[in-house]
C-alpha cells in the first residue's frame, strides 16, 4: 500500500495558517468581547459563536454563495489575488478558519476576562496607552491560556470536513485534506488506507490535546 | 493643590442598597486622610481621582489643570492625570521582576533619564538587591515599597493610597509610617491616603476626613477631629468614646453649669450651647477622663455606683467595662492599686462631659 502523504501536508499547512490567521480575528474580537462595552455587543458575542452550532454543510453552504465565482465578495478576492477562492486550498484555510475562530474568541475571552483588572488600570494610570496595556500586561498574563486555546483551534483545523468539501471540493493533490483524504478513501474502498490515516489523525490529535493540557496546567501552578 | 467636587448615583441593586457619593474636599501640600467604614465610598473617591470612576457630577481640578469637569465634558484619560496611585493589593505586575515593574512606570520619562531613575529609586526605596525578583517572591514590605517607588517613578503631581498597611503586621506598619514620611519630605505632594485605621490617621495625617454613606461628615486635623466629634456617627466611628444616652435637666449659661439624667443617674456638666432643656442627646466623654474608684458609702457628686463586666489588661493600662456599656480607662499602675476592689464608683469629671 503506497500512501500519499501530501492530505497531511496539506492538512498541516492549511491548520497552520488558518491557526495563525485566526489568532490575529479571535483575539482582537475577545478583547472586544471582554473590555468594551458597545452597541450590538450581545450580536457580535452571538455571531462569533454560530459556527460551533450550525452544521459544517449550512456554514459551507454560505461560503459559497459569498465567494462563488459570481458573488461579489469572490470577485473582489479574484481581483485581489488573481485567482477564484474556491476549490483552492486556500479555501480550506477560510473553512478551517470558521472553526478556529469561534473556539479562539471563548477561550481568549475567558483568558482576558481573568486577569485582575487591577492590573490593567495599574498600567493605564502609570501613562501606558490601551495599546501597550495589552500587549505588555494583558496578553502576557493570559498567554498560557491563549497558547492553549490557539493549539485547540489548530487541533480543531486540521479536523474540518464539511465546510472543507463544499468549497474546496476534494481535488487529489490540490484540496484534498486528512479529513476529506478518509472519507474518499472509504467511498472508494480502500480499508487499508482508510485505517492508516485515521490512526494517524487520531495520534496526531492525542498528541495536541496532551500539550494542551500541559500548557493549561502548567499555567494553574 | 487637589480640589474635587463630585457626585456620583447608583441605583438598588438586587445584591446592594442604592449609593450616592457627594464629596467636597480640598487637599494640599501633606498627607490627607479618608477615614471610614467599608463601603463609604473612600476607593471610589480615589477612583474618580484617578479616572477610573466617572462622576456624573462636579469637576476635579489638580494645579489648576482640569481632570474632570462633567458641565464642559473634560473627562481626561487616567493615563493622562498624572497621579501615583498604590493600590489596595499593589497590583504589581506578576509577570515582570520589580525592576521591570519600575521600568514600565518609568517610560514616560525621557528615554536617557530612565534607567538612571530607576536605579535611583531601587536605591531610595532599599529595593537594590532584590531588583531582579518577582512579585510573589518579594515580602510584604519588599513589595509596598515597590509599589509606592513605582506610582512615584513618573513624578506624578498627586500620590493616592488605598489602604496601603493592610495587612502588614506591627513592624511593618512602623516602617511603613517612617517611609510615608520620608515620602512627604522628600516628594512634596498632595497625598490622599484612605484607610480605616485610626492609627494610622494619627500617625500620618495633617488633614482627615471623614467619609459616611457616601458624605463628607467632618474634616480637620486629626486631634481635632477625635477631641470633637461633630456627631453621635462620627463619635461612633472613630470608636474611642463613651456614648451614652441622655436627657437635659436643666441648663444654667449663668453658672456654666447643666444637669442631665443618663440612665438612672443625674450628672452635673458645663454648659452646653445650642440645646435646650428637655433635649434628648448623647453625652460623649473619652474612657480615659472617667474615674473608677472603690465604693466607700454613698457616690458623691457625678459618681454612679458600676458594675463591673470586665476587665481587659493592656501593657500599659486597664480597660475596665461596666454594665451600662461604660468603659473606663485607667493607667496600670493605678488599677494595680484598686484591682481588690468589689464595688465601684465611675465618676464623670464635670469639665470633661460633652453632648452631641
Amino acid at each position: 500500500m503506497v500512501v500519499d502523504w501530501f492530505p497531511l501536508w496539506l492538512s498541516l499547512k492549511v491548520a497552520s495558517i488558518a491557526t495563525a490567521l485566526s489568532l490575529v480575528i479571535g483575539l482582537w474580537l475577545a478583547y472586544l468581547l471582554a473590555h468594551r462595552r458597545f452597541r450590538g455587543m450581545e450580536l457580535l458575542d452571538a455571531a462569533s459563536a454560530l459556527p460551533l452550532v450550525l452544521p459544517p454543510t449550512v456554514l459551507g453552504y454560505y461560503l459559497l454563495v459569498l465567494f462563488g465565482r459570481q458573488a461579489a465578495l469572490g470577485r473582489l478576492y479574484e481581483w485581489l489575488t488573481g485567482s477564484p477562492l474556491v476549490f483552492t486550498w486556500q479555501a480550506a484555510v477560510l473553512a478551517a478558519m470558521f472553526h478556529a475562530v469561534p473556539l479562539l474568541v471563548i477561550f481568549a475571552r475567558a483568558a482576558f476576562e481573568s486577569v485582575d483588572r487591577s492590573y490593567e488600570r495599574a498600567a493605564r494610570n502609570l501613562g501606558a496607552s490601551d495599546w501597550r496595556v495589552f500587549w505588555r500586561v494583558t496578553l502576557p498574563l493570559a498567554r498560557r491560556s491563549i497558547l492553549a486555546a490557539a493549539v485547540l483551534a489548530f487541533a480543531r483545523s486540521l479536523g474540518d470536513f464539511g465546510i472543507t468539501i463544499m468549497i474546496a471540493g476534494n481535488i487529489p493533490g490540490r484540496t484534498q485534506t486528512m479529513a476529506v483524504a478518509i472519507y474518499d478513501a472509504v467511498e472508494s474502498g480502500n480499508g487499508a488506507l482508510a485505517r492508516t490515516l485515521v490512526v494517524i489523525v487520531s495520534v496526531l490529535a492525542v498528541l495536541i490535546l496532551s500539550l494542551a493540557n500541559r500548557l493549561v496546567a502548567r499555567q494553574a501552578s | 493643590m487637589l480640589e474635587l467636587r463630585v457626585r456620583k448615583r447608583f441605583p438598588a441593586r438586587p445584591d446592594s442598597a442604592p449609593f450616592a457619593l457627594d464629596v467636597e474636599f480640598r487637599a494640599g501640600a501633606g498627607v490627607t486622610v479618608l477615614f471610614g467604614p467599608s463601603g463609604a465610598g473612600k476607593t471610589l473617591t480615589l477612583d474618580a481621582i484617578a479616572g477610573f470612576a466617572v462622576p456624573e457630577e462636579g469637576r476635579i481640578l489638580l494645579d489648576d489643570e482640569i481632570l474632570f469637569d462633567a458641565a464642559s465634558g473634560v473627562n481626561l484619560a487616567p493615563r493622562a492625570r498624572h497621579c501615583g496611585y498604590v493600590f489596595q493589593n499593589y497590583a504589581l505586575f506578576p509577570h515582570m521582576t520589580l525592576r521591570q515593574n519600575l521600568a514600565f512606570a518609568a517610560e514616560r520619562r525621557p528615554r536617557l533619564e530612565r534607567h538612571r531613575k530607576v536605579n535611583e529609586m531601587l536605591e531610595r526605596f532599599h529595593l537594590t538587591d532584590a531588583a531582579g525578583r518577582r512579585p510573589h517572591e518579594l515580602s510584604g514590605g519588599q513589595k509596598q515599597r515597590c509599589s509606592i517607588a513605582r506610582a512615584l517613578i513618573g513624578a506624578p503631581r498627586l500620590l493616592l493610597l488605598d489602604e496601603p498597611a493592610r495587612g502588614l503586621d506591627a513592624p511593618l506598619r512602623g516602617e511603613f509610617y517612617g517611609l510615608l514620611r520620608q515620602v512627604r519630605a522628600e516628594f512634596q505632594i498632595p497625598t490622599v491616603l484612605v484607610t480605616h485605621d485610626l492609627e494610622e490617621c494619627f500617625e500620618l495625617g495633617d488633614e482627615m476626613l471623614i467619609l459616611r454613606e457616601g458624605r463628607l461628615a467632618q474634616s480637620g486635623p486629626p486631634r481635632a477631629v477625635a477631641e470633637r466629634p461633630a456627631s453621635v456617627e462620627v463619635a461612633r466611628l472613630l470608636g474611642i468614646f463613651n456614648l451614652l444616652p441622655a436627657d437635659i435637666l436643666e441648663l444654667n449659661p449663668q453658672l456654666n453649669l447643666s444637669r442631665l439624667r443618663v440612665a438612672g443617674f443625674e450628672l452635673a456638666g458645663p454648659y452646653f450651647p445650642g440645646h435646650f432643656r428637655g433635649d434628648r442627646v448623647w453625652v460623649c466623654v473619652r474612657p480615659d477622663q472617667l474615674t473608677a474608684t472603690a465604693r466607700n458609702g454613698a457616690p458623691g457628686a457625678n459618681q454612679t455606683p458600676a458594675q463591673l463586666v470586665r476587665v481587659v489588661e493592656m501593657p500599659h493600662l486597664a480597660r475596665l467595662e461596666f454594665a451600662g456599656e461604660i468603659r473606663v480607662e485607667l493607667p496600670r499602675a493605678e488599677y494595680e492599686k484598686q484591682r481588690q476592689n468589689k464595688e465601684w464608683l465611675v465618676g464623670f469629671p464635670q469639665q470633661a462631659l460633652r453632648v452631641l
